[in-house]
């Protein structure tokens, strides 16, 4: 036996490539296997997923006019006591916005309207701008000086200048392309909103 | 080669260490056996000086590892610490944040050498993209280590640009939410930018400096005359308008050092933060996920793309176009169909795009720093359109100019 030499002929060429495809192949699935944990060791861990469990706010104490700004998830909700006087302005804009409807924005299908709330009055929205997740400021003033005579009061964002309205909706000529985003949320008592849980359809 | 002959009589040490380490002929072939163009000028100080400031960021970078916390809850303190008690702890640090901005100082140069010779064009290419890709590496490794010191600034810089992967479409909420492990800019995103900061990318950025070299000792170093001195050899067998590169451009080098040293200290010395442009005012405060600074802008060596971001007016255009000022640049080597390749003999379309192309580049770095105003878009807009005409109009402005003849040999004043 150990006399024989291979020769070129002795050598089945197809069954070579056969297993070192099939090698090959092999291997490349296991590494496939292996990268799932690292990679999902990127994802929010238990600890994350656990501390972005749903916000209640007591909003008893927020007057007509006023906002406070609260975080949830890391991101900051503004949640808004709309005047009456302000509610009936939303109407009045619509012709100089992006997206009035709110078609290609991001909000829960209950706020999907023009006030884009589950009650007229409360305004509830994440903070980040729709740009790059700077925040906008509040400009609530009609007619603020610095926003110009025909400003119906609203929010506009430092960092790009985009603009929203009252109900977060973006002006035209903001580079921020969508209205601001509404998280999900309901009410449980009048006083009490809680931000990450959906309203039933139609409840408010 | 005599040189290595040599060493073949060598005994003791020297001759055990080499019959088991090449250590001599690695010396010989790669340090005066290779011959650079004896025409090089002050452009060429950039190559070496680059890798200069890698080695002062991974030397100070170690340094500073073993005192900051790479927490949500402890590392604005810590950069505190090092700043306050650590002894020399502020000398260290801000050798790691002067050496960040001049990393690109350098590196832009180097880049502006390679368009002005020529020194993309083929044979090059793989070297330009090798060299782009390091850029590439470069700005993510800048982009983690500001968000390090976890100041205002740090925290609402990566909001910004870990969300410009959010305009993705389908995919992008998912990615964003993966890249910080989080709801938002999080412990885990700082934890695992300080993982990726300290040993990931450093360790690309060094096998790409690798690569980057072997594939210059392949293709040997362009000239500012644009003409290959491969193709002019002499009786050894060298180019006769080559040097060898050690000792001679050593040498040279470590003048080019010495300079270099001078503005660096000085900039350490006695303007750290360089108004503002070094190290911004914002990042002097903690991050704080509820105030976003009245106005957000990037360091200065980001500015230009980030003035191009703004001024488009939808959201996702706007990413993939500073996406394409990235991308643009890895197709000069094809873009450029000139007859030659040194500035020294294009004809003065060429002079005149790439005198536009650097004033578009400086404007929109200046843009980028400024709150984005109707003016300041404007004019955002028509340097965005010069950058990109620059690139897109090459392969027509390069082909119908009348260029001057390259020389046969280069030349030379001694």
């Amino acid at each position: 036996m150990s006399d024989e030499k291979v020769t070129a002929d002795d050598v089945d060429v197809n069954r070579r490539k056969f297993l070192t495809v099939a090698t090959a192949a092999t291997g490349a699935v296991g590494v496939g296997f292996t990268l799932v944990p690292f990679i999902s060791s990127w994802k929010p861990s238990e600890r994350a997923r656990a501390l972005g469990a749903p916000l209640e706010i007591d909003i008893s104490k927020l007057e007509p006019g006023q906002m406070i700004t609260q975080s949830w998830r890391k991101q900051p909700i503004y949640v808004v006591r709309r005047t009456p006087e302000s509610v009936a302005k939303l109407g009045g804009v619509t012709a100089s916005l992006k997206d009035p409807n709110s078609e290609a924005s991001d909000q829960p299908a209950y706020a999907k309207n023009e006030m884009r709330s589950l009650k007229p009055e409360i305004l509830v929205l994440y903070a980040a701008c729709t740009h790059l997740g700077c925040l906008p400021k509040q400009y609530f003033t009609v007619a603020d000086p610095t926003m110009g005579a025909d400003w119906p009061g609203g929010f506009f964002c430092p960092c790009h200048g985009s603009r929203f309205d009252l109900a977060g909706r973006v002006f035209n000529g903001s580079p921020a392309s969508a209205n601001l985003r509404v998280p999900p949320h309901k009410f449980e008592s009048d006083s009490l909103l809680v931000i990450g849980v959906d309203a039933v359809q139609g409840a408010a | 080669m005599a040189a290595s002959s040599d060493h073949a009589g060598k005994t003791g040490f020297r001759a055990w260490l080499n019959k088991r380490l090449p250590v001599d002929e690695f010396v010989d072939s790669q340090l005066i056996g290779y011959f650079a163009p004896k025409n090089f000028n002050i452009w060429y100080f950039f190559g070496s000086l680059a890798l200069l400031v890698f080695v002062i960021q991974i030397l100070t970078g170690i340094f500073l590892t073993m005192h900051y916390k790479p927490s949500e809850a402890a590392a604005f303190d810590s950069v505190e610490y090092i700043m306050r008690e650590v002894e020399w702890g502020w000398l260290i640090r801000y050798m790691h944040s002067t050496g960040a901005s001049f990393f690109f100082i350098v590196v832009y140069l180097h880049m502006f050498r390679a368009m002005i010779y020529g020194s993309y064009r083929a044979p090059r290419e793989l070297l330009w993209i090798l060299g782009m890709l390091l850029y590439l590496a470069l700005m993510a490794e800048a982009f983690m280590g500001y968000v390090l010191p976890w100041g205002n600034m740090s925290y609402w810089g990566a909001q910004v640009i870990v969300n410009l992967f959010g305009t993705i479409p389908v995919i992008g909420p998912g990615l964003v939410e993966w890249i910080r492990g989080d709801y938002g800019i999080a412990d885990s995103t700082l934890n695992r930018f300080f993982a990726l900061h300290v040993i990931a990318v450093p360790f690309a950025i060094a096998f790409l400096v690798l690569m980057h070299l072997v594939a210059l000792r392949q293709t040997g170093s362009n000239n500012p005359d644009g003409i290959e001195i491969k193709e002019k050899l002499g009786a050894n067998g060298k180019p006769i308008d080559g040097i060898p590169f050690h000792p001679y451009y050593t040498v040279k080098d470590i003048v080019g050092v010495g300079v270099f040293l001078i503005f660096f200290c000085g900039v350490i010395f006695f303007a750290p933060t360089f108004g503002g442009l070094f190290l911004e005012k914002p990042n002097f405060e903690p991050a704080n996920e509820l105030s976003t600074p009245q106005h957000i802008a990037p360091v200065w060596y980001f500015t230009a793309f980030y003035a191009m971001l703004r001024a488009v007016p939808d959201q996702q255009l706007g990413a993939l176009l500073m996406l394409l000022a990235i991308v643009v640049l890895f197709f000069l080597p094809w873009l450029d169909r000139s007859p030659v390749k040194s500035i020294r003999y294009k004809g003065l379309l060429s002079k005149t795009a790439l005198a536009l192309f650097v004033v578009a580049f400086v404007m929109l770095s200046y843009l980028g720093l400024q709150p984005a105003n109707d003016l300041y878009v404007i004019l955002a807009r028509v340097f965005t359109a010069i950058y990109f005409a620059f690139f897109l109009l090459m392969p027509w402005y390069t082909r119908i100019e009348k260029c001057k003849p390259a020389p046969e040999r280069v030349t030379y004043h001694a």
